[in-house]
């Protein structure tokens, strides 16, 4: 029993920063309805970022959060200029293709800097022991950290003026730009934002688990499980999407062969489509 | 010198064709991209080093001739579908003489369906599944030892140190582990250990958090598992954090790679199978000694050799042997050398099969047990078993090393 339980809690901890993961991808949707495929990319250069910075300068892994915030921003504006700019208001194919293509480049250059070889940063924080089954420190920090940034980012869209603009554009772009809100500048800045939190969200995973240059996929994968199950372009949803994602996998574990989690978690993705086109916490269309 | 230039040029023309007649291809696919390129780059190199060394010291000889050897490569991303496409292409338009394997069993499988199709020589040294040598094939030979032994020496050794543990199996669900895996638990069951978990997850898998608690629950004392790479550093790094305080613990493939020592002393303790470890010297019939080789193969790639570097370089070593001794590069006669081929080169004994329902299976190459040990700070795989082979003495349980 006390085992069902560790693994629901530690389920919890690790769906939060799946959640986290997520939101930048559903940020960017929300704005502009485009799926960045660059994502998965985009939380692999988190836990380079992570494993570089920590390697060279011996800081604390989780002093490498403000700068990979700040590098990813610039990264996201970067990348909207680039790859998505043009494809705004185009058909989806369009941007899934260019930014589709990005990602292929950027991984692609990674295996031939690193290859596919394994990084691991050590972290060494005392966990929770309750009788057998311990919960290691850093899962609880990443947790921890993950709903703290979770909960900036909700205070920013929500209250200030940049975060209300956003939400504007995501509601009514031609309306927005009639009551003068530079809507492609704000485009660019919800691209910045939406890298920034796959950078921070990959910085985090990087100090859970060994990473190579090819985890991303994984993550975006699991991206869009949480995107579907929280609301697509709702990123509180995607919070609770990633807790609803760590849970299933915590408690059913347990009970099946693990090799059946995938196809319980897929299954459930099928059956939330059916039910709920928009994803359960949708919110209503371009809300934030 | 008008005369001098029309020498020349008729040199020039005799030359060429004598020059393409006297080249042996071969032919294969590495994995430069996609998951398997850490051990993929292992073994194209070990095949690269035997190719280099032979054309330096003036290529194989046959029938009075000397031939260069030359490759033609492809990367096939890792992907089965890519390969039956690209060993076609080798062996039609690229004109192959022989074929090495791709790395691992997913890829050897249909890669050797290609090349029996065309009745072209493939040395395997990087898919450890029986599956494809038991189907008839006559030109596929296999120099590594085949998955069924991988974790006998594991087992042997964990009954020699508890013959009462109780072990967990969590593998990736991939041909070759599962194979690996299946074969160990009838040793173990046969050894009379107890096996309480047994179960396979996507090779996909991230978190091993759950699966981790789940192999606490089932009381298991020891753990036998793992994949190919990440996802067998993840199970040694969170059965580590999460304190699941296994007594033994043995992976497949992932700690065989230097890199697996980034885990710290996640790392310390963690065994793993191995074809080939610089520690063990066999004495050679023909070729390098293990000393030479490593040696050599660190000055050329400034990387110390893994065993899947030693297990290509071993199979154009094989390969090179059989030519010589058909003294023919005709495949019928070749392959009628390799089934004659037993041998002990720096990599250990070779001989194949020649039994049609396993033809081509490696029977003679013994696996060592390799472990993470700490020596004067460092860490570093020592060979622990067989015990006649070891180079430090085998630390159980693991927390007596951690």
């Amino acid at each position: 029993m006390l085992g069902i339980l560790a693994s629901i809690i530690d389920g919890v901890l690790v769906g939060l920063v799946y959640g986290l993961a997520a939101m930048g991808l559903t940020l960017i949707w929300g704005v502009m309805d485009v799926i960045n495929l660059t994502h998965g990319a985009m939380v692999v250069a988190g836990m380079m970022a992570l494993y570089l910075l920590v390697s060279a300068l011996g800081i604390s892994p989780y002093l490498t959060l403000p700068p990979v915030l700040v590098g990813g921003f610039f990264v996201g504006v970067a990348l909207y200029w680039i790859a998505i700019h043009r494809m705004v208001g185009r058909p989806p194919l369009m941007s899934l293709l260019s930014t589709f293509s990005v990602n292929l480049i950027l991984i692609g250059v990674g295996t031939a800097v690193w290859g596919t070889a394994l990084f691991n940063v050590e972290v060494s924080l005392p966990g929770v022991t309750i009788g057998r089954y311990t919960f290691p420190g850093p899962h609880i920090l990443a947790a921890v950290l993950a709903a703290v940034i979770a909960g900036l980012l909700y205070i920013f869209l929500q209250y200030t003026r940049i975060g209300k603009a956003l939400r504007a554009v995501a509601n009514n772009r031609e309306a927005a730009e009639l009551v003068g809100i530079p809507t492609t500048r704000l485009l660019a800045i919800s691209v910045g934002l939406g890298v920034a939190l796959a950078g921070v969200s990959g910085v985090l995973i990087g100090t859970l688990f060994p990473f190579t240059i090819l985890s991303g996929d994984s993550y975006q994968l699991k991206g869009f499980i949480v995107t579907v199950l929280g609301g697509f372009g709702n990123p509180v949803g995607a919070l609770l999407g990633g807790v609803a994602l760590g849970l299933l996998e915590g408690a059913v574990t347990p009970f099946v062969p693990v090799s059946w989690t995938l196809v319980i978690e897929f299954g459930l993705f099928v059956l939330v489509l059916i039910a709920f086109p928009g994803g359960i916490f949708a919110s209503r269309r371009g809300a934030l | 010198m008008k005369r001098l230039c029309l020498l020349a040029a008729a040199a020039t023309l005799f030359a060429a064709p004598a020059f393409a007649e006297d080249t042996i291809t071969v032919g294969f696919t590495d994995s430069l991209t996609g998951p398997l390129n850490v051990d993929s780059l292992g073994q194209e190199r070990g095949y690269e080093f035997w190719r280099d060394q032979v054309n330096a010291a003036g290529g194989i000889k046959v029938d009075g001739k000397s031939y260069q050897v030359k490759f033609v490569t492809y990367d096939d991303q890792s992907v089965g579908g890519r390969v039956q496409q690209l060993y076609t292409r080798l062996i039609n338009e690229d004109k192959a003489d022989f074929l090495f394997g791709p790395y691992s069993s997913g890829l050897t499988a249909p890669a050797a369906v290609i090349s029996e199709q065309y009745g072209k020589i493939m040395l395997n040294s990087g898919g450890a599944e029986e599956k494809p040598f038991q189907l008839g094939n006559k030109y596929l030979f296999m120099v590594i030892t085949p998955a069924g032994k991988y974790l006998s020496g594991a087992v042997a050794a964990l009954k020699a140190k508890n013959p009462n543990a109780k072990i967990a199996m969590v593998y990736s669900d991939d041909p070759f582990s599962k194979r690996v895996l299946a074969s160990a638990k009838e040793q173990a069951i046969a050894a009379g250990l107890q096996v309480v978990m047994d179960e396979s997850y996507a090779p996909s898998t991230t978190d091993f958090g759950p699966i981790v608690n789940k192999i606490i629950s089932s009381n298991a004392d020891a753990f036998l598992g793992g994949g190919h790479y990440s996802d067998g550093a993840t199970l040694a790094r969170q059965m580590y954090d999460q304190k699941a305080n296994m007594k033994w613990v043995s992976i497949l493939v992932a700690p065989a790679d230097d890199k697996f020592g980034e885990l710290g002393p996640a790392a310390l303790g963690v065994t793993v199978p191995s074809q080939w470890e610089a520690q063990v010297s066999y004495k050679p019939d023909f070729g390098p000694t293990t000393a030479e080789f490593a040696k050599a193969f660190q000055d050329k790639f400034n990387a110390k050799a893994d065993y899947h570097a030693a297990a290509g370089y071993t199979a154009g070593t094989i390969l090179q042997h059989a030519i010589e001794q058909a003294n023919s590069i005709d495949p019928e006669k070749v392959a009628a050398a390799l089934n004659a081929t037993d041998v002990t080169t720096f990599f250990g004994h070779v001989k194949f099969s020649t039994d049609p329902a396993s033809h081509g299976l490696q029977v003679a190459h013994q696996m060592v047990l390799a472990q993470w040990q700490s020596s004067n700070g460092k860490l570093g795989r020592q060979v622990v078993w067989p015990t006649d082979a070891q180079s430090a003495n085998l630390i159980y349980p693991i927390s007596a090393s951690q």
